[in-house]
């Protein structure tokens, strides 16, 4: 128990041990052992695939101001455009393909959260690991803030600081950030102080190391798991809150059609019976959420110890 | 506890000035605090008047003094568009808001604890697995979508219930509220069911595992051993113990509840507090915008400070580990 943290972690020793029971292996077994995480990182794999490669795999730019013609605005799924396309999931008020629309807003959709999920840790996990080795005062003036801000839903956070920023992606981005780094922050500290008090740390120490090394070589590689966890659902997180201020008009510019943009464009057409320009973004939405859910609570049984036969 | 309620109140008293500075700053340091507190039609000598009356040609302390002493007086400014002071209008919203997070809440305990109870009781049987699939999707599910899908299915479709807005009110304790009437619970019915969703998912997984832990206890087997009836141990001796935490986590989400009103009242264009920031927001009304920040951080700290009161005196552990730390 003592050491199963760090036997689940070093994945470079992956290639090294053909027949051994590596660690990584052993973490990639218990991975995909339940069908239902099998299942959630396939379907992750293709959301991030169309995401990459939207422009590529979309059937038309929907952007394209010469291609999309007003008259096939509206139409339902299934239908066929004026020179015989077929919308499988209809158009959008402007005439728009929403497959093709769908892909591009995932590719904001995920490139914002990712975006934020990505500087949020670095943040979070830095001050989490200061808190932790520091310890004393640097540690409770950074707890307080961190209690103090989670005192506050996220969405407050983000919602005021948008309502002082104003829209735009930069703006979205440093909001999401400052909503969420404090759940790094205490992810990291939690796990960094059950690692400081460990016999290496100390060992380190002995060894006249620097801080700055004994932190990110020492420490930080023992706290991954934990980080990798919260990091994969509050990018899930991240993207359902991107949407949701995007949706209710303070977050990303219409420049930007996120999948939570598309949703408010059809919120206006939905009234007169035409579903599926809110519908189908959503259902996206919804799978990548679900998707990106389910691989971070497998990750979170596999890569915990303590939850380990 | 004197000693603990007194460093709470410093905190609280901490983190609004923390905030107000936050505003004055964004609204008067980043823009341009004129163009930010004069409308776009005010004439060259209303103009004047706002800059004197903010101090504008002072330093930035002497401004920032300014802006609390109006805010501690009360006045935040007019706002644009209802030409009435913008705290007058943010107060008028309150009790709407007020009224749909509380409706959500009982409507989390109602469902949410005897689903979680059942799937704790009966853990391997089909249905218990499909409350516990529903539960995750009720997390995972964006609040805004669902409401939309509601509108779609209730209100377009079907056409049961309405889709918009608050139904007619009477007047109780000095508020306008709808429980009364029945037109008043027609409009309330979808939007608390949708702003409950995600409480309904967090009450269902507590209670479950408090069910699962409960069950394996010495008071329930001796319960059971005494011959009691199930029906008994199980709303009796179970319910009790496993009510506590509910209760106490389902009280710090009363905040969260309000804050998510914010994108519920949008939805079903809900007359309070959440709709009016965003259209606020959207007419670029900053006075209103103002007073709603510094009112929601006021509301929020007081919840704070209750809950951790109320905690420190059903659990003396924390507020013994915050004296001496």
């Amino acid at each position: 128990m003592s050491n199963g943290i760090e036997q689940t972690l070093p994945a470079e020793e992956a290639p090294t041990a053909a027949k051994i029971d590596t660690p990584f292996r052993r973490f990639l077994s218990d991975f995909f052992d339940s069908p239902v995480a099998t299942g959630a990182t396939i379907v992750l794999g293709c959301i991030i695939f169309i995401a990459l490669f939207a422009p590529l795999i979309s059937p038309t730019d929907p952007y394209d101001l010469a291609t999309v013609s007003v008259l096939d605005g509206k139409l339902p799924p299934g239908a066929e455009s004026m020179d015989g396309m077929t919308f499988w999931l209809g158009t959008d008020g402007a005439g728009r393909d929403l497959v093709s629309a769908m892909f591009y807003g995932l590719r904001i959709s995920l490139g914002v959260g990712v975006m934020s999920g990505i500087i949020a840790m670095c943040i979070g996990a830095t001050v989490g690991l200061a808190a932790a080795y520091f310890g004393g005062r640097t540690d409770n003036l950074i707890m307080r803030l961190v209690d103090i801000q989670l005192s506050f839903p996220s969405i407050l956070v983000a919602l005021i600081l948008l309502a002082v920023l104003g829209k735009g992606v930069d703006k979205i981005v440093i909001a999401l950030v400052i909503a969420q780094w404090a759940y790094y922050a205490r992810t990291v500290r939690g796990s960094a102080l059950v690692e400081r008090s460990k016999e290496y740390i100390e060992a380190a120490t002995c060894l006249a190391l620097g801080h700055k090394r004994i932190v990110f070589r020492h420490l930080l590689p023992n706290c991954l798991p934990p980080l990798i966890v919260v990091g994969t659902i509050q990018t899930a997180h991240a993207i359902s809150l991107e949407a949701t201020l995007s949706f209710l008009g303070v977050g990303l510019p219409v420049s930007e059609p996120s999948l939570g943009l598309l949703i408010a464009n059809g919120f206006d057409y939905m009234l007169s019976g035409r579903y599926w320009i809110s519908f189908f973004p959503g259902i996206a939405l919804l799978i990548t959420i679900v998707t990106i859910n389910l691989v971070g609570d497998k990750l979170r049984d596999v890569l915990n110890p303590r939850l380990q036969r | 506890m004197t000693v603990f309620i007194i460093r709470r109140l410093m905190q609280s008293v901490v983190v609004v000035l923390l905030m107000s500075f936050l505003v004055f700053g964004g609204v008067n340091l980043v823009g341009d605090p004129v163009e930010m507190m004069v409308s776009d039609e005010a004439d060259q000598e209303e103009r004047e008047r706002v800059i004197r009356s903010m101090g504008l040609d002072k330093p930035w302390y002497a401004q920032y003094g300014y802006f609390v002493i109006n805010a501690l007086e009360g006045d935040l400014g007019k706002s644009f568009v209802y030409g009435e002071p913008a705290l007058q209008i943010i107060v008028h919203h309150i009790p709407a808001t007020f009224e749909l997070a509380l409706t959500a809440l009982v409507m989390a305990i109602v469902i949410g604890i005897p689903l979680g109870v059942y799937a704790g009781l009966k853990n391997e049987t089909k249905a218990a697995k499909v409350i516990m699939a529903g539960s995750i999707l009720g997390f995972s599910l964006p609040t805004f979508w669902v409401g939309l899908m509601f509108i779609m299915v209730f209100a377009v479709m079907l056409g049961w219930l309405p889709s918009t807005g608050r139904g007619e009110t009477v007047p109780f304790l000095g508020m306008q509220v709808s429980f009364f009437t029945m037109d008043g619970l027609r409009h309330l019915l979808l939007p608390a069911l949708n702003l409950a969703l995600f409480k309904i998912s967090l009450v269902i997984r507590l209670s479950r595992a408090g069910t699962r832990e409960a069950v394996h206890q010495d008071y329930i087997k001796f319960a059971r051993a005494k011959g009691l009836s199930t029906r008994r141990v199980i709303f009796v001796h179970l319910m009790k113990n496993i009510l506590i935490p509910v209760v106490t986590v389902l009280g710090l989400e009363f905040g969260a509840l309000i804050a998510f009103s914010v994108v519920t009242e949008t939805v079903f264009a809900w007359p309070g507090m959440g709709k009016l920031i965003i259209d606020s927001i959207q007419n670029l009304d900053r006075p209103v915008i103002v007073a709603y920040l510094m009112i929601i951080v006021i509301i929020f700290v007081i919840i704070n400070l209750v809950v951790d009161v109320l905690y420190s005196i059903l659990d003396p552990r924390v507020r013994l580990q915050d004296v001496k730390g």
